[in-house]
């Protein structure tokens, strides 16, 4: 009962830091989404297609990085991008970007090893046939992305979703800094550490309402192009 | 398209990055208090300067400065400054406030003991007695092993004892649900809200001060040090304004912290904070 009237103090106080808090949060996962989904579903597909030697072997590592810990990549991330790092003239570190730049590499196995999965069955039905009316690689990934493109959402989902629930890569890349890269995860963090567990609660229970307006939408637009895609046939 | 997109995505934060601001390496024993949230919004205001405050423990804050990754570092392990000071990493060291560690427990125990000697020597001997060590290499963690090991001369080791590897927050949760002791510095626990059954068992003894020190990175070890802004920061800590909003800082009526900027002003542990 504490933490339901919490969660209702929290939304309904309409506090700015909240809403920022909430923006980031969706700013930085929607982004790492997006990159990810731009370099994972063209070359998921690409894996799907090729019958090159060593295939099978790039699929099963890359599915194996799905069980990356995000320590380890805000870590590795955190190397690159410190001041003592390759990268660090950039001077990117404890910046939102870092962060959108750690949950990329995060997701991006993920997406990719979907989407691999998304679109085997369908290229080996489209084999064929694609190679009697002699299409090009690039005719046939884009037949291919676009065919399988309600599995590839799902993929794209699944990416998203560890992404905004992810804490250990940005809270070590990011620094949670007040109003600059604290996160929904981080501040959940910070507030069990200081001991306030009801309102850390209520955090997660609006980080879940986020993912589920989220998920919701993009089933909209899913639902939208499903009626479409079966109205043109 | 969706490249533009990104191109803004990441200038617009390069962007940003020119404002005036400084990022301190700090310890979440400060940041957890609150009393970042209390002073540095009249810092901004005095001096335009933003300051960033990435928390960690001690080990780590002091990691990153070494990485140049931080233009200042506010910490508390006496040792760890003197040797990033030693190594050149750092080129000058601010005494700014103290206060003490205390010894937390359960309020309903049947162990008792004389002395902070007496708890040492003779824990893990009362039955049901845990202790949680933080044990992830924190001013705190330090603190509590040079504990162990000036009254007792060894590591501490049993099952009684729990090391943890994590923040001062954990600890005190862990604590707090499992009846258990723990050494927290008094800022943590004053403002920490899961107190449940647990109470102050010791405090006050002159060992179980814990001074914090602000220390300026050395621009000649990484050239993008803004040095000059973490001098203002410096400076306006250690001004009598400053100090004296340190000492202003209270939680639920109680002073967390007590400047110490200003030598001619001494004062006793004891006496200052007031519990």
């Amino acid at each position: 009962m504490n933490i339901l009237n919490a969660t209702f103090h929290l939304i309904s106080s309409g506090d700015d830091t909240l809403w920022s808090i909430v923006a980031l949060s969706l700013r930085i996962s929607l982004s790492a989404t997006l990159i990810a989904a731009l370099f994972a579903i063209p070359i998921g597909t690409a894996l799907a297609m090729g019958r090159f030697s060593g295939r099978k072997l790039i699929i099963m590592f890359s599915s194996s990085l799905m069980a990356l810990p995000p320590v380890v990549v805000g870590l590795a991330i955190y190397l690159l991008l410190s001041r003592s790092g390759p990268l660090g003239d950039y001077g990117l570190l404890f910046t939102p970007t870092a962060m959108i730049i750690a949950q990329s590499v995060l997701i991006f196995p993920i997406i990719l090893a979907l989407t691999t999965e998304a679109v085997s069955p369908l290229e080996q039905n489209y084999r064929r046939l694609l190679k009697s009316v002699n299409a090009s690689k690039w005719f046939r990934l884009r037949i291919l992305i676009i065919d399988a493109r309600f599995s590839i959402f799902t993929a794209i989902l699944a990416g998203f979703g560890r992404a905004i629930a992810e804490v250990g890569a940005v809270i070590i890349v990011g620094g949670n800094i007040a109003g600059s890269t604290r996160v929904m995860t981080t501040t959940i963090a910070l507030e069990t550490s200081k001991g306030n567990l009801e309102l850390a609660l209520a955090l997660g229970i609006i980080l879940i309402f986020l993912a589920i307006m989220v998920n919701s939408i993009m089933h909209i637009f899913k639902s939208m192009g499903q009626k479409y895609h079966r109205e043109s046939r | 398209m969706k490249f533009i997109f990104l191109l803004i995505l990441f200038f617009a934060n390069s962007v940003k990055a020119e404002k005036q601001e400084i990022i301190l390496s700090s310890t979440t024993s400060t940041q957890n208090s609150g009393l970042y949230d209390y002073i540095l919004p009249m810092f901004t205001q005095d001096t335009g300067i933003l300051v960033k405050v990435v928390a960690v423990g001690t080990g780590q804050a002091i990691r990153i400065a070494r990485n140049g990754d931080a233009d200042a570092l506010l910490v508390h392990h006496r040792p760890s400054e003197d040797l990033f000071m030693k190594e050149n990493f750092g080129t000058y060291r601010y005494d700014i406030m103290y206060n003490d560690f205390v010894l937390i427990g359960p309020k309903n125990t049947n162990a008792t003991f004389k002395n902070l000697a007496d708890f040492f020597i003779e824990a893990g001997k009362f039955g049901t007695f845990r202790f949680i060590s933080r044990g992830d290499d924190s001013g705190t963690h330090k603190k509590e092993i040079e504990l162990w090991n000036a009254f007792t001369y060894r590591n501490p080791s049993g099952e009684w004892y729990i090391e943890i590897g994590s923040g001062m927050g954990a600890a005190l949760n862990m604590a707090s649900a499992t009846n258990s002791y723990t050494l927290s510095d008094r800022g943590t626990w004053l403002s920490f809200k899961n107190k449940g059954d647990l109470e102050i068992k010791w405090a006050g003894d002159l060992i179980m001060q814990n001074p914090y020190g602000l220390i300026l990175v050395n621009p000649d070890v990484f050239p993008h040090i803004k040095s000059t802004q973490a001098k203002i920061f410096a400076n306006w800590l250690i001004s009598s304004k400053g100090q004296k909003a340190i000492g202003d800082f209270k939680v639920d009526g109680k002073q967390l912290f007590c400047p110490n900027a200003d030598k001619t002003n001494t004062k006793s542990l004891l006496a200052c904070p007031a519990n």
